[in-house]
């Protein structure tokens, strides 16, 4: 079954965002970055591990009404890495972007050393900086190389 | 040297360190009674004319864990150089115990000081709190994260004992958890020394310092006993093995005896090998060394005077 069939399933969105070609069950934490939640005014459609040519399964997400940022979207590179982003104007996709990694991601993941000083009570931000194989805490320097979606942390 | 604060000893350039390892020998040399220019005086701070350099200045001392050496050395440190310190006190004195946070507690005392001395269990404080304050934080150990200025202390010592060059170098016991070996093994990487790590597997670096190592380009020997690389060492850097670490005695009781030195292992070893330790020690080091001319571990610790005498004196 081809990309273009199982949209179908999914209805068109009039604007806003269609995040494609995230790796199969990685929806909800693509929707955990990005802080949606259900408690805000965004129509959001998922698409959990759809059938893809080029991936096998796949995840696609698209969400009414909100352009995503380039920001908003290179933080969704730690977990969907061959993401596609397609902004949607009055139906028609306007602009087609690629995630790209970015040098670091603020308050989205958890640092999972429980010594680290942005775990406490501290009024700080999670920040780590991205690496090429992974991410390493800004404050306390853990790295983490895999398993990224178990340290989201987004209120 | 350009920094604003101190937070780990990966920010210092070997010209950095350099810097201030020749500022603490000379405070060294003048308290000995010989300046720079040749001349002779008595010794005294206030005959060298060290002792108003930094007159007025305060340092404010935060510790938020228990330490003797590094707490007395700063405090020595700035009133050598005329200064002095506003201490924060037992955290069950201090605000602290209310539930401040320490990002409000920085922010009050550096209206009190013109730097601030942090030790805190928490890795990564120092780095928050330099966030919050404009007033230069130097970090006094953070957590099992970091220990900059121990490890120039540290560097201080090897240089005066085996220089910094062309150094083999044995660093044993507690490497996961030591902050000040974090620190020391990252610094090294500024010198060509070769590098040897001993411990249980348990207590191995961690990843994160590992990898600082790896960038560095240092090729990292790991051992789990000391007898095979004893023989080719400068230096043996010797940290204690913390208790608190395991859940067993006994299991603590093993490795501490294992990892443990005495004048008969140090049959096989070089002449001129320097034993180190961060102090305190409980039982890594025999006693019976300490008479041995490889003891260099109190010289080390006397050093924390005029290497924190000089980066006070090139940050403040």
């Amino acid at each position: 079954m081809s990309d273009d069939s199982h949209q179908l399933r999914v209805s068109k969105i009039k604007n806003g965002t269609v995040i494609d070609h995230v790796r199969g069950g990685q929806a909800l934490n693509v929707l955990a970055i990005l802080g949606i939640d259900g408690s805000g005014d965004e129509a959001v459609s998922v698409g959990m591990n759809v059938p893809s040519d080029r991936m096998g399964r796949k995840d696609i997400v698209k969400v009414e009404g909100r352009e995503l940022s380039q920001d908003e979207v290179d933080v969704l590179s730690l977990i969907a890495p061959d993401a596609t982003i397609n902004i949607v104007r009055a139906y028609d996709v306007i602009g087609k972007h690629r995630v790209e990694r970015p040098t670091e991601v603020v308050g989205v993941l958890s640092c999972p050393n429980a010594n680290c000083i942005t775990t406490g009570d501290e009024p700080v931000a999670s920040r780590f900086a991205v690496l090429g194989d992974g991410v390493r805490c800004a404050y306390c320097e853990t790295l983490i190389r895999e398993g990224f979606a178990d340290h989201i942390d987004v209120e | 040297m350009q920094h604003d604060h101190v937070l780990t000893a990966k920010q210092f350039s070997r010209a950095d360190i350099e810097t201030v390892l020749d500022r603490a020998a000379a405070f060294d040399a003048r308290r000995e009674g010989v300046p720079p220019d040749g001349s002779e005086h008595d010794g005294s701070d206030a005959e060298a004319g060290v002792s108003d350099r930094h007159a007025e200045t305060l340092l404010g001392l935060l510790f938020f864990e228990p330490s003797t050496r590094t707490r007395m050395s700063f405090e020595t440190a700035i009133k050598r150089l005329g200064g002095d310190v506003v201490d924060m006190g037992s955290v069950e004195s201090s605000s602290v115990k209310k539930g401040e946070t320490l990002a409000d507690t920085v922010r009050v005392i550096e209206g009190y000081a013109d730097a601030l001395v942090l030790r805190h269990p928490s890795q990564g404080a120092a780095k928050m709190a330099s966030e919050y304050v404009d007033v230069p934080v130097i970090n006094a150990g953070d957590g099992a994260g970091h220990h900059p200025t121990q490890t120039l202390l540290d560097l201080y010592t090897i240089r005066e004992h085996a220089g910094l060059d062309d150094l083999t170098i044995g660093i044993m016991g507690d490497l996961k958890y030591g902050r000040t070996v974090h620190s020391l093994a990252q610094a090294l990487t500024r010198f060509d020394a070769t590098q040897h790590f001993v411990s249980p597997e348990s207590l191995a670096l961690p990843p994160d310092v590992r990898y600082d190592l790896d960038e560095a380009g240092t090729s990292v020997h790991s051992h789990t006993d000391l007898e095979s690389v004893l023989p080719d060492l400068d230096v043996l850097y010797v940290t204690r093995i913390q208790r608190e670490r395991f859940p067993d005695e006994n299991e603590y009781r093993a490795i501490a005896d294992a990892y443990g030195i005495d004048l008969e292992t140090l049959e096989r070893a070089k002449d001129e090998l320097s034993i180190m330790h961060p102090l305190p020690r409980v039982d890594e080091i025999d006693p019976a060394i300490d008479d041995t001319d490889h003891a260099a571990y109190f010289d080390q610790a006397h050093s924390g005077i005029p290497v924190r005498m000089a980066l006070l004196d090139l940050l403040l």
